[in-house]
């Protein structure tokens, strides 16, 4: 009976997963990808993704929920990389250089985050969500219209032809892949970046280290419960914008990674993406707005872009047309978020109506007696 | 000068800003060469074409739903409609009514689900609507290709099957509604009249609906949940009805956008559509506890307003098009002082 209950608790906590694999283990035969050429895609997604993915750890940790507002943190990697292939700064300098303009950019950002989702507590992810969208206007007001008129940008090559802006894709030739090839590994002919995974193995220890420091606790106690932590003496608001600042750097860093990996900068989509598919695979991976762990990382970006590599192909194949399988990644994707969103609030407002039910039920006890 | 402090008090600064803008533009307008009746005649559109989805954020706010970004469910529902009429082939004004009627149930039962749904989430009821919005166009952008329609006006040519992307109903209800009653000042300025009257109309019809005793209780659902629980008010079923009520304007709202606009756009189409409406009804002066007839009413004349003069007027000035960027960060931006206002009125 017990080991019943257990196995229960078990399925419905990681529903989403399970549901996950078994959609993903039916469709891999219809897509007729071979073994390698999966196993090759989810490395190299999984070196192109975790750390984006990682960045929303700490604010979860905090009581945050998803930040949606590490888009603020990947447009200030992006700019780093503007400035980087304007001053031609080539390889594993060009991409330290672009994480040093992009950290002071991402810290401000992620301090005017904070700041503003302490002025929407209990509201932080939609406000997070709408400051994106924010941000992004910002974004592009500066990119678009300032870089080259205001702030100086030299080289030609990525200004639009009227003189000013940036143009829509930059080629990050110069770049691409200097992070993946820095240790050349290769078995049975499936490469693995080991640097790229190293710097994501050193972010996993960070993160490991960070939870049990000073700073660490109070934020897990300010997830808890805001009001005790705050009569415990903690400075609760403080706590949460310096994790919003953290995971904005971080999300800045994760995607330099990223873009280094795919080689062109989309300069007005490319960080919109990144919010999306960064909070969908930590919800696929079994996380919950209010819990998460490193595990969940790994396993949700393996399984959200096996769904996304296959997905098009078994779709193609199962209805024999293409677009139908691109339209259902892209449901999947909001669906899945959309899932986890309403089983967390789910729970979250039925354990209310117990306490509410219990309170009720002790005082009409009393009365009975 | 108390009084002064006031009514910007009332108003709000942001709301200000924004009309000052606007009415900088006007005037600035003829100086650069954009002919200002051509202008107002484009407000006027948009005011109408937009109205009504503004006026869908009504209900939900009421009951304490808070902004409806899933007005897209609503949008499909009324697309559905949109698109079967189309496929019966039926035109005029018999067009639009097909449509709407043809939208009425779906939206009333996609409305229903989403309202039970948003009873079981109580509290973040606003991030899930956004979501539910998306998922379901994303889900829509399957069943366009999917869904058996077959009128070779609306079909991809090549493939025989499958909506297209944009589908004209020029030949089939185009204004049918703005052209009745309408008339013409001068070459550029003409007054949709038909399409003012249905949105006064519904305007009217929710602001009396909110003065019956379902509306009042619906009020108080939002206002006050501990005093309509005691007061003996079922908060669950006046939530719901709110929300079938905003799903249902949602559907016309897209009718009426569409039957000016002359194109029923699918797929990705309806997928942001929800920001403008709630950007505008945000600027009209409504929170997110509280909004009536007149903020949606002021809210799309200086949203649409902004939105049709920014383009034109700032495109003549600097001879760049900065219209898409200032759209974004107005909206966004209202949007944003809305949501942190909240909390500070509320602790």
């Amino acid at each position: 009976m017990n080991s019943s209950k257990n196995l229960k608790m078990f399925l419905i906590r990681n529903a989403v997963p399970i549901v996950f694999i078994l959609v993903s283990a039916a469709a891999i035969p219809f897509s007729q990808f071979s073994a390698d050429y999966l196993i090759q895609e989810m490395l190299v997604r999984l070196s192109r993704n975790s750390f984006l993915v990682l960045s929303l750890l700490v604010p979860i940790m905090a009581g945050m929920g998803l930040n949606f507002g590490m888009v603020l943190g990947a447009m200030a990697g992006q700019i780093g990389l503007i400035f980087v292939s304007d001053w031609n700064v080539v390889g594993l300098h060009g991409l330290v250089l672009a994480a040093i303009i992009a950290t002071p950019l991402a810290i401000v950002f992620g301090w005017i985050c904070g700041v503003v989702l302490n002025k929407a507590r209990g509201r932080e992810m939609v406000t997070s969500y709408i400051l994106g969208f924010f941000m992004n206007g910002v974004y592009q007001l500066v990119v678009l219209y300032g870089f080259g008129a205001v702030v100086p940008i030299s080289s030609p090559k990525l200004l639009l032809s009227r003189g000013y802006g940036i143009r829509n894709t930059l080629n990050l030739d110069t770049l691409r892949r200097c992070l993946d090839d820095l240790v050349r590994c290769e078995i049975a002919g499936i490469q693995i970046p080991l640097a790229t995974f190293a710097v994501i193995g050193v972010f996993c220890l960070f993160i490991l280290w960070f939870r049990r420091t000073k700073l660490g606790q109070d934020m897990r106690a300010t997830g808890q419960d805001m009001a005790v932590a705050e009569s415990a003496g903690i400075p609760v608001l403080h706590t949460r914008v310096i994790s919003i600042v953290i995971s904005t750097v971080l999300a800045s860093y994760g995607q330099i990674i990223f873009l280094q990996n795919v080689g062109t900068l989309n300069t007005y989509n490319s960080h919109e993406q990144a919010g999306v598919f960064a909070i969908a695979s930590l919800l696929v991976g079994g996380a919950s707005v209010s819990r998460a762990s490193i595990l969940n990382v790994f396993v949700g970006v393996i399984l959200f872009h096996l769904m996304f590599v296959v997905s098009p192909m078994a779709g193609k194949y199962l209805t024999g047309d293409a677009q139908i399988g691109e339209f259902f990644r892209v449901f999947v994707s909001y669906g899945i978020i959309s899932l986890a969103l309403v089983l967390h609030a789910w729970r979250r407002h039925a354990d209310r109506e117990a306490a509410r039910a219990h309170f009720r039920g002790q005082n009409s006890d009393k009365e009975a007696k | 000068m108390q009084r002064v402090k006031k009514f910007i008090e009332n108003v709000g600064w942001p709301r200000i800003l924004i009309a000052l803008f606007l009415l900088s533009l006007f005037v600035i307008a003829p100086f650069v060469g954009v002919r200002l009746d051509a202008s107002i005649n484009d407000t006027l559109v948009r005011f109408g074409m937009n109205g009504v989805l503004v006026l869908a954020m009504v209900p939900m706010v009421q009951s304490g739903c808070g902004l409806n970004f899933g007005l897209p469910l609503g949008i499909i529902a009324g697309l559905l409609g949109a698109v079967t009429s189309v496929e019966l082939e039926v035109t005029g004004l018999a067009g639009v009514l097909t449509a709407m009627l043809i939208a009425t149930p779906i939206a009333v039962f996609l409305g229903w689900c989403y309202g039970l749904l948003l009873n079981k989430v109580k509290g973040s009821e606003m991030m899930i609507a956004t979501y539910v919005g998306f998922s379901s166009v994303a889900f829509m952008c399957i069943m366009w290709l999917a869904l058996p329609y077959s009128s070779p006006n609306m079909v991809w040519g090549y493939a025989g099957r499958g909506l297209r992307t944009t589908i004209s109903v020029e030949a089939f209800w185009q204004n049918a509604i703005s052209r009745f009653a309408s008339f013409r000042i001068n070459e550029f300025l003409a007054v949709p009249t038909g399409m003012f009257i249905v949105f006064l109309l519904l305007c009217g019809a929710m602001s009396l609906f909110m003065r019956t005793r379902t509306g009042t209780a619906m009020t108080i659902v939002g206002s006050n949940p501990e005093y309509a629980r005691a007061s003996g008010v079922n908060i669950d079923k006046m939530r719901t009805l709110s929300v079938i009520l905003s799903t249902w304007l949602g559907a016309i709202g897209i009718i009426m956008y569409e039957q000016s606009f002359g194109f029923i756009q699918l797929y990705m189409g309806p997928f942001y559509m929800a920001f403008p409406a709630v950007a505008a009804i945000l600027i009209g002066g409504a929170s997110v506890k509280k909004a009536g007839i007149v903020n949606v009413i002021v809210g799309t004349i200086l949203f649409q307003g902004i939105l049709t003069m920014t383009p034109s007027v700032i495109n003549s000035m600097i001879q760049t098009d900065m219209s898409e960027v200032i759209r974004i960060i107005v909206s966004n931006g209202m949007i944003l002082y809305a949501l942190t206002r909240a909390t500070k009125g509320r602790s």
